[in-house]
């Protein structure tokens, strides 16, 4: 079962946003956060319901664009496995706010 | 540093909005980590700007396969059809979905232009847009088949259906023998965007045929 299907597979509120077909990324972090969550889940870091299950309940409490949501579902899954924690990825979005690192996508 | 230049060279990055710097550090972190490059992500983004729609249509055939009834009304009225498993189809414009049978097979072109059901499929494959699959499919369509892998016997009639941009045809392939008891998602797996043009016909993987 490829990674590929299931994402296809999200539906209803949590269905990807699409033009034509195709995925719409309104910009590029939206396209990493997007490759990011679905890249660990080939990996195996996690699997991929555990991801959709976070992201509709993101969905689901409402007043955000959709790939907030799905940034939102990603940090929480990374931090709920430990994968990273909250204070490095904190201090590192501030180090890209400040300007301290280069925010290139 | 002098402020006597031309300000237009001045280049200073801009801040990253919140959202954007969440992302950066995320993938930055993970990056360190050794969990994956960003290479990888790229790869995986544009793959799927690219490759994912005819995943749409997979999951409509899926679903046809192992529901009878939901066949019934995927064939007498396929707009309606696939907004009930999610997909938003525009208005205005008719899809119509041809079945395979064992003695029919299907094959859609638009020799005017390049009339695709998107919603169902994305966008189309570059060889669907040129000029000799548009004349030569309605011409000859066996030979062409062939040129795609797909040697049909001769008792297995031929329909090949002209889109237009008020008709758009989607081809529902037969379910392949093997495959009983598989899950719609196992199914959709093996329905390709080329199954679904009506040019391949649904595969079983060795590796499952073996399971």
């Amino acid at each position: 079962m490829s990674v590929d299907n299931r994402v296809a597979y999200l539906d209803g509120e949590a269905a990807l946003p699409r033009k034509n077909g195709e995925l719409v990324f309104a910009a590029p972090w939206e396209g990493r956060a997007f490759g990011l969550a679905v890249l660990l889940s080939e990996k195996g870091v996690y699997e991929w319901d555990d991801f959709r299950t976070g992201l509709v309940d993101e969905i689901a409490r409402g007043d955000e664009a959709y790939y907030e949501s799905w940034l939102d579902a990603l940090e929480s899954l990374l931090l709920a496995r430990e994968i990273v924690t909250r204070e490095e990825v904190t201090k590192r979005a501030e180090q890209y706010v400040a300007l301290e690192r280069d925010p290139v996508f | 540093m002098s402020h006597d230049h031309d300000h237009d060279h001045d280049h200073h990055p801009e801040a990253p909005s919140p959202v954007e710097a969440r992302a950066l550090a995320l993938e930055s972190l993970l990056v360190e980590k050794g969990l994956l490059t960003s290479e990888e992500v790229d790869h995986i983004v544009s793959m799927y700007e690219h490759d994912i729609g005819p995943m749409l249509g997979a999951k409509v055939v899926a679903h046809a396969w192992v529901d009878e009834a939901y066949k019934q009304r995927l064939l007498e009225d396929g707009p309606a059809a696939v907004k009930e498993v999610g997909i938003s189809y525009p208005a205005g414009t008719q899809l119509v979905v041809v079945e395979n049978k064992q003695d029919v097979h299907n094959v859609i072109v638009c020799t005017l232009c390049s009339c695709y059901p998107w919603p169902v499929l994305g966008l189309p494959p570059t060889w669907y847009k040129s000029p000799p699959y548009r004349s030569r499919m309605v011409r000859e369509p066996r030979s062409v088949l062939e040129e795609f892998n797909l040697t049909l016997p001769d008792e297995v009639a031929v329909n090949v259906w002209d889109s237009s941009s008020d008709v758009r045809y989607m081809v529902l392939p037969e379910r392949p023998h093997g495959t009983e008891g598989w899950s719609e998602e196992q199914l959709a797996g093996i329905v390709t965007r080329d199954c679904m043009i009506g040019v391949a016909r649904p595969r079983i993987p060795a590796e499952s045929a073996a399971r």
